[in-house]
């Protein structure tokens, strides 16, 4: 590994997006930061509501003009601060330089266009290039992805692919342009098992393939252990605990990953064990003071409830933001 | 190729619903008779339609003159075919123009929203609030009566309706995942009304245009009775009504086959309306993906 690919491509410094709710501004995502190195999938986990999808949406700048703000941070894309570009340069960095793919294969797609226009017309939007040549790189771009027999499904319409077959069209045209970072937002959810496991195995391949910088979104441990390097638990707009993926699932930290841990369905243990998470995530407009987890955390102390913890390092690759698991691992240091 | 046996897979809605609602067929044959006729006039009209003849003036049907003549001895068939032509050209051109001018302005109201959508809802309250007629009689006036204004100004009076139905599904679309999907690849707002959100609701326009042909042709005729359409001598089927109006008691079938021309039309334009309408309804039709 040379240095170059140390560097992240993508970092994320205290980013903080706020939604407008009844007149006032909450922040759905708070002090999150991240980096992804090149040839590197970071996963980002929660359960609804927590801020991963805010996150990738805030990073593409796809939020709505009305009701969303940026509320302060930096999104970083090699050293570029993207939150300060104007709207136009952002567009030329979409689907350039970065790209995202959407949960639902079934509606991602434009029903009145042909797949291999679709993807063409995605290349032409940032390559001088002509039709007969977009078409041929799309129809690249559809190999790519292992749609079979590509040539003679290039102009068929998306109602006439099976859900897998649309995302793997979804990928082609999020990759047709060889973006540096690729956003996946729960991309296999919609899928069944087998499809989801030859999905996240193209993009596994198309990864390491091209270098790729990948933030995969999801709220499936077990699609989490298949292809992440590094993972980030978010809880209500935070990250409350990143590590590398070995470690995340050997030694978790944060309480809350554990609870999550616990209610992950396991092949070698009855699903009567699966233990829920007692409660609810707060509301965003009514974030306590102190830990936001703190109303469902069994170790909860007095503190917990006015102090905000820090994100602290307990590892070399390991931050969590529990007052009292960062201090028992000081003490074990 | 084996795309082209999956395209059979999903029959044509358009063909189906025709095939369905036995009446559309009935709207198309007389349709197809009048643009027929109307396209063939100067080869198969008897007589020429300005063609005076103070010797057989008001006569009634004959075998010379199958629908009788006019007070300045025309042949009545003959200037019914050429107001054939007057008929159709002011309602497809007009109902043309406020198509592309309506949806342009519908998408761009719905896609843009705030004060833009406002405005343009404002002016088309505005436009709504006179009846057809009236405000057709208004503009036509202002401009004075020849044929560019008269479709100008039927134009203006169908508008309305096409900003309000690309307007809908436009708000929709745009929070639709492919044009979110769009946004992330970096498309421009202009290629994702037009590529991408137009496409998706042009159907419904153009249902929404056949139906309103019908009643740009009844107002074409309504000007032209009062005296606002094309000009005299040429032939319209409003102009015809009025003339022959004078001498109604007297020669029934002056304003009985300008009104029966114009009945038979709209009548086609409604029936193809009402098939068109069924093909994209959802509710009648079994699937859409």
């Amino acid at each position: 590994m040379t240095t170059q690919d140390l560097q992240p491509i993508l970092q994320l410094r205290g980013l903080r997006t706020e939604f407008r709710i009844g007149g006032a501004w909450h922040a759905a995502v708070r002090d999150v930061s991240l980096n992804v190195r090149r040839n590197e999938t970071l996963a980002i986990v929660g359960e609804s509501g927590s801020g991963k999808s805010v996150t990738a949406l805030s990073v593409m700048r796809l939020l709505p003009e009305t009701g969303t703000r940026h509320g302060g941070g930096q999104i970083l894309l090699e050293g570029r601060d993207l939150a300060a570009l104007p709207e136009k340069e952002m567009a030329v960095l979409r689907g350039n330089d970065m790209a995202m793919i959407f949960q639902e294969p079934m509606t991602s797609l434009n029903p009145t266009m042909t797949v291999g226009d679709q993807i063409a017309e995605a290349i032409r939007q940032h390559r001088r290039i002509s039709w007969r040549e977009a078409r041929a790189l799309a129809l690249q771009a559809l190999e790519e992805v292992k749609i079979p027999a590509a040539a003679e499904r290039f102009d068929a319409y998306p109602h006439q692919f099976s859900g897998g077959m649309r995302q793997r069209v979804m990928i082609a045209m999020a990759l047709a342009c060889k973006p540096k970072v690729l956003l996946a937002d729960e991309p296999t959810t919609a899928l069944d098992v087998t499809i989801q496991a030859q999905v996240l195995g193209l993009l596994a391949d198309l990864k390491e393939a091209r270098g790729m910088a990948v933030v995969f979104i999801t709220h499936n441990l077990g699609v989490v252990a298949q292809i992440a390097d590094r993972v980030a638990v978010m809880y209500a707009g935070q990250v409350v605990e990143t590590a590398d993926v070995r470690e995340i699932f050997a030694r978790p930290m944060h309480p809350y990953t554990e609870a999550l841990l616990r209610a992950m369905p396991r092949v070698d243990q009855d699903t009567e064990s699966l233990q829920p998470i007692p409660g609810a995530v707060p509301a965003i407009t009514a974030m306590p003071a102190g830990c936001a987890y703190a109303s469902r955390c069994p170790l909860r102390q007095p503190r917990c409830e006015s102090t905000d913890p820090e994100l602290a390092q307990v590892g070399a690759t390991h931050g969590v933001r529990c007052l009292v698991r960062a201090e028992s691992a000081k003490v074990a240091a | 190729m084996s795309s082209a046996a999956a395209v059979s897979v999903r029959p044509n809605p358009l063909w189906q619903a025709l095939r369905k609602n036995r009446l559309s067929w009935v709207g198309v044959a007389l349709l197809l008779l009048i643009v027929g006729v109307a396209l063939l006039a100067p080869w198969i009209a008897p007589h020429d339609p300005l063609q005076q003849n103070i010797a057989y003036r008001l006569d009634p049907p004959s075998s010379d003159y199958w629908l009788g003549t006019d007070s300045y001895g025309r042949d009545v068939l003959s200037r019914l075919m050429y107001g054939a032509r007057i008929s159709l050209l002011v309602g497809f051109v007009s109902i043309l123009i406020a198509m592309v001018v309506g949806s342009a302005l519908g998408i761009l109201a719905g896609y843009v929203g705030g004060f833009v959508d406002q405005l343009v809802m404002g002016l088309v309250d505005v436009l709504l609030s006179f009846p057809a007629l009236l405000l057709g009689l208004m503009v036509a006036a202002m401009l004075g009566a020849n044929l560019h204004n008269l479709i100008i100004a039927i134009a203006l009076t169908e508008i309305a309706p096409f900003v309000r139905v690309a307007r809908a599904p436009t708000i929709s679309l745009k929070q639709r995942d492919f044009v979110e999907a769009g946004r992330a690849l970096g498309f421009g707002p202009w290629r994702l009304m037009g590529v991408h959100i137009l496409p998706n609701m042009i159907s419904d326009v153009i249902v929404l245009g056949s139906m309103w042909m019908a009643s740009a042709i009844r107002t074409e005729a309504s000007l032209s009775f009062i005296g606002l359409g094309v000009p005299p001598p040429t032939a319209t089927w409003g102009g015809m009504i009025r003339e022959g109006f004078e001498n109604i008691l007297d020669a029934w079938w002056l304003v009985v086959f300008p009104c029966a021309a114009i009945l038979a039309t709209v009548l086609a334009l409604n029936l193809l309306g009402d098939a068109l309408r069924d093909a994209i309804d959802p509710k009648l039709r079994s699937e859409r993906s």
